[in-house]
């Protein structure tokens, strides 16, 4: 099966500050990664640097076989922030980020809003919506656009259980549709039904990797 | 037919400023008071007024859009959304295209709400072609509006962004402006001839221009 992340031996510096170090991991297509690991463990600098959005100091990263850069219009990523206009409505965020991704077969707004159960009609601005509905709205620009790669992080934080089993429900139709998934948690027992493998950071390093089916090596 | 994408980035942001009016309130405050502030000091004769109007009035317009580029990309800061403009297969040039046409759309109405009350503050009488101030100040307005909205993007990513903008732009702004006030001058005393001023005006317009669309997607993809 096709390689769809490929890191191979990844460091990230921060002047001295060493946010990774020497990281390499092989996720192949339609299997889900959990990442683990304490605050400032290196979770959301790995989910970045996936994304394109950080470059690595040294080693390489290949995603769908290319620089991320070049892929990123087939990944999908959540970060802490929405990533949203506060003084739009959901439904007009996404109705322009689909403008954006007019050369991919989008979803409707409409669609990817009720597919994370929120209502597409709602008029309020995100920057009134509540922590939970403000992650869920992201979720729905993530899902858009339908990526080849979701890259979440920590998608169940401000949710509450009934919430979070929602999520965990459109994550497992995901991978039905052989779509691959990297998230980061500290819900461990939340993302863990989901995880074909579990990679552990503490201070940039990967001190675990658990796999729980084919797919994914050291 | 879809509209291109800089029509997406630019209706998105005069919908955004129609909601909030930040970027307008905020100018034209600045700008009035630039205006009132300076007749006061000043309490010119006409014939004085006509010489001195021209660059007061490039100032006032400096300073106010620098009040308003400085918050030019806040929007796209706050929750990130950038990382988002940063994952889309939209060009990055047409990002910075529709920003710099509605900062355009917004220093021009700030600009038509001032000129009265410019006139009514300096007395003024022009004795040139009151026309070519319609080419010059708009070329002017332009040539402010995208070396600010490129260099406010240079600059998001600093803590003191809002020194650093003006540290870059104004020497790099300053040919625009010697060309924006001289050619304003030049129409309100009816003395020389503007026209090279304003031609001076769109050959900056057109280099600078080019050149920022050129190297946003440098800026846009630099990393934190």
């Amino acid at each position: 099966m096709a390689s769809v992340v490929e890191l191979e031996s990844v460091s990230k510096l921060y002047g001295t500050f060493v946010a990774l170090r020497k990281i390499s991991l092989h996720i192949e297509q339609g299997r889900c990664c959990v990442l683990l690991g304490e605050n400032g463990a290196g979770k959301s600098t790995l989910l970045r640097m996936i994304a394109g959005l950080i470059r690595p100091t040294h080693g390489s990263v290949r995603i769908f076989g290319e620089k991320p850069h070049d892929s990123s219009h087939r990944i999908g990523y959540m970060s802490h922030a929405p990533m949203l206009y506060e003084e739009f409505s959901a439904a007009e965020n996404l109705r322009y980020f689909a403008a954006l991704y007019r050369e991919r077969d989008c979803m409707s707004p409409e669609e990817a809003l009720a597919a994370v159960g929120l209502d597409p009609t709602l008029k309020r601005p995100v920057g009134h919506y509540s922590q939970g509905m403000r992650q869920r709205a992201s979720l729905a620009r993530v899902l858009l656009a339908k990526p080849d790669l979701l890259l979440l992080d920590e998608p169940f934080s401000n949710m509450d259980a009934a919430s979070a089993k929602q999520m965990l429900d459109l994550l497992a139709g995901l991978r039905i549709q052989d779509k691959t998934i990297v998230l980061t948690t500290h819900q461990r027992e939340l993302a863990e039904p989901l995880a074909d493998s579990l990679l552990t950071l503490q201070a940039g390093s990967v001190v675990s990797l658990v796999e729980r089916s084919a797919g994914v090596q050291r | 037919m879809r509209p291109p994408y800089f029509l997406q980035h630019l209706a998105k942001d005069l919908r955004l400023e129609w909601r909030s009016r930040d970027a307008v309130n905020s100018m034209l405050f600045f700008a009035l008071l630039v205006v009132v502030i300076f007749s006061l000091a000043f309490d010119p004769t006409r014939a004085e007024s006509r010489q001195i109007a021209g660059p007061i009035l490039c100032v006032a317009i400096l300073f106010a859009a620098v009040s308003a580029l400085n918050q030019a990309w806040a929007r796209e800061l706050r929750n990130s959304v950038l990382d988002a403009h940063r994952m889309t297969p939209a060009p990055a040039a047409a990002l910075f295209l529709g920003k710099v046409i509605a900062n355009f759309i917004f220093v021009s109405a700030v600009e038509l709400l001032l000129a009265p009350l410019f006139a009514i503050f300096y007395n003024l009488h022009p004795l040139g072609n009151v026309w070519l101030m319609l080419l010059a100040v708009p070329a002017g307005t332009w040539a402010i509006l995208v070396n600010g909205t490129f260099f406010a993007a240079l600059s998001i990513r600093s803590r003191n962004r809002e020194l650093l903008l003006p540290l870059i732009l104004f020497p790099i702004f300053m040919p625009a402006l010697l060309g924006m006030a001289l050619a304003t001058s030049a129409v309100l005393s009816g003395e020389t001839d503007p026209t090279w001023w304003i031609e001076l005006l769109f050959g900056y317009d057109v280099i600078f221009t080019t050149i920022s669309m050129l190297l946003f997607d440098l800026v846009l993809h630099a990393e934190d």
